[in-house]
């Protein structure tokens, strides 16, 4: 076995750091929509709302229940033969919307057992002082739903970030289409893939220690 | 005038309320008493919507509303001039005391949230709480929580207040203090209908005591009548056993 090239890998990481920004980006894209969605995903479910409770529930169950690389195919690749005007959509914006509709599925189902595990009868009691259900939801429910929720979110965070790699198979070059692409003109393929590892790394332990302080905040909410 | 009117609730084939009539003027203090399971609790939760009764009518208000076809609107009308005080306080724990009882004013009621903070604050004073303003649920002990847990009807400014048994969760050492503030209330003249098993509290404050059984009213009068006097049998054989437990009350 040949030793490492430290050079090359210390030339390479300037160069593959610039792309960092895009896969945040696309991340932090995907985990707002997906919030979004999984809220309302997430309410549907918890009030049993007629009709859309069953489409919810199709919807948790085929994101979960296929991979989320056939699901960016599905929408890059296969969406635009049937709906003319998705041919306009690029990988960039395909990765974001397939990142949002796979993990809302998840985040949907954490945030429901968030919600259903607040005791009952504050439930009652806003409404019990004329509260509408909105006025329940925003007030009451979801404030401390988030609470339980975040630590679970935030997973689900680390796990989107890492999986925008993906996004390299639809054709943008983000962190790791970079690294194929510098790979592949030096042919310094472990290397490469060592650097774009760390990097990836990097961030995620970044993101595990506010995850931590995070946590410490918010069970000290509401006691005092 | 609160006037509840036939009113039959069923869980399935279990009758709870078998036909309640019930008027209560305005300044009253009733009490109700009964065994466990004859409905009670069930009677104040569909008075207050909590659950919405088969058949009858609740005249709260000005309102008159058909229960079985009470619309969302009718329901919010209702609620909002009465209010609830339960028997393990449901404080909102992601909210302080100071903004349980000021929630309904800016939530409901749409007041400022200066104006709201200082209505708060009064009633904090009042119930004797004004140093806890800052302190959340978890840090209050029950008889605390329980009196912002009225506190918090206070601010509803309620035509009746509903009781279901406010210190059965208590520890003994906490009831004087949330049964004194009750009396408080009922010394103001607050309309109040109070599920409880505090005999000595029946005899002190209630004007009318009412006793339940299988879902029905059998017998209501004031209490030196009802406690001396009763005219059934079922509220004598039920009188005997609760006042067997609280002995210093017996006639
Ligand atoms: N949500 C429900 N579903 C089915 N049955 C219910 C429900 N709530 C109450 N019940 C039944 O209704 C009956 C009356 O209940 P309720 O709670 O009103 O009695 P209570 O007089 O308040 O009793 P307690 O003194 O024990 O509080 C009971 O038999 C109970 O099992
Ligand atoms: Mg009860």
């Amino acid at each position: 076995m040949n030793g490492l090239d430290y050079d090359y890998m210390m030339g390479l990481a300037p160069i593959l750091l610039k792309y960092l920004p895009l896969t945040l980006e696309m991340a932090a894209a995907g985990m707002l929509c997906a919030l979004v969605l999984a809220s309302l995903l997430a309410i549907i479910r918890v009030l049993r709302i007629p009709v859309l409770n069953g489409a919810t529930l199709l919807f948790i169950s085929f994101f979960r229940g296929t991979p989320l690389l056939v699901q960016l195919f599905l929408f890059y690749y296969g969406l635009p033969q049937v709906l003319a005007i998705l041919t306009q959509v690029n990988g960039i914006t395909a990765t974001i919307l397939g990142l949002t509709l796979h993990f809302s599925a998840y985040m949907a189902e954490s945030i429901r057992a968030a919600i259903v595990g607040i005791d009952r009868s504050q439930t009652e009691a806003a409404l019990s002082i004329g509260m509408t259900n909105a006025q329940l939801m925003r007030r009451i429910i979801l404030p401390q739903a988030t609470r339980v929720a975040v630590p679970t979110l935030m997973n689900y965070f680390i796990d989107m970030i890492k999986s925008t790699s993906l996004a390299f198979t639809l054709g943008v070059t983000e962190l790791m289409g970079a690294t194929q692409k510098e790979a592949s003109g030096s042919f310094l393929y472990f290397e490469a893939f060592l650097v774009v590892a760390i990097i990836y790394w990097v961030v995620v332990e970044t993101l595990s220690l506010l995850q931590r302080w995070l946590e410490k905040r918010l069970n000290k909410a509401f006691v005092r | 005038m609160i006037k509840v009117e036939k009113l039959i609730k069923r869980y399935g084939a279990n009758t709870v309320l078998n036909g309640i009539d019930l008027s209560i003027e305005k300044g009253e203090i009733i009490v109700v008493i009964g065994p466990s399971g004859t409905g009670k609790s069930t009677l104040l939760r569909c008075i207050n919507f909590l659950e919405c009764a088969d058949s009858g009518r609740i005249t709260l208000g000005g309102l008159s509303v058909d229960a079985a076809r009470a619309s969302k609107r009718d329901i919010l009308t209702l609620r909002r001039q009465t209010a609830f005080v339960f028997q393990n306080y449901a404080l909102f724990a992601n909210k302080n005391a100071l903004a349980n009882v000021a929630e309904r004013l800016i939530i409901v009621d749409g007041w400022p949230k200066a104006r709201a903070h200082a209505r708060a604050r009064e009633i904090l004073e009042r119930i004797g709480l004004a140093d806890k303003a800052d302190a959340y649920p978890a840090a209050l002990s029950g008889g605390q929580q329980q009196r912002v847990g009225i506190g918090r009807a206070m601010a509803a400014n309620a035509e009746l207040i509903l009781f279901d048994e406010p210190t059965s969760a208590l520890d003994p050492e906490w009831v004087d203090e949330v049964l004194g503030l009750m009396k408080a209330l009922a010394a103001e003249r607050q309309t109040m209908l109070v599920v409880t098993h505090e005999m000595q509290f029946a005899r002190d404050v209630a004007d009318r005591v009412i006793f339940m059984d299988g879902g029905r009213i059998v017998e209501q009068g004031p209490p030196d009548k009802l406690f001396t006097d009763p005219q059934d049998e079922r509220t004598r054989a039920f009188l005997r056993k609760v006042l067997a437990q609280q002995p210093s009350l017996a006639p």
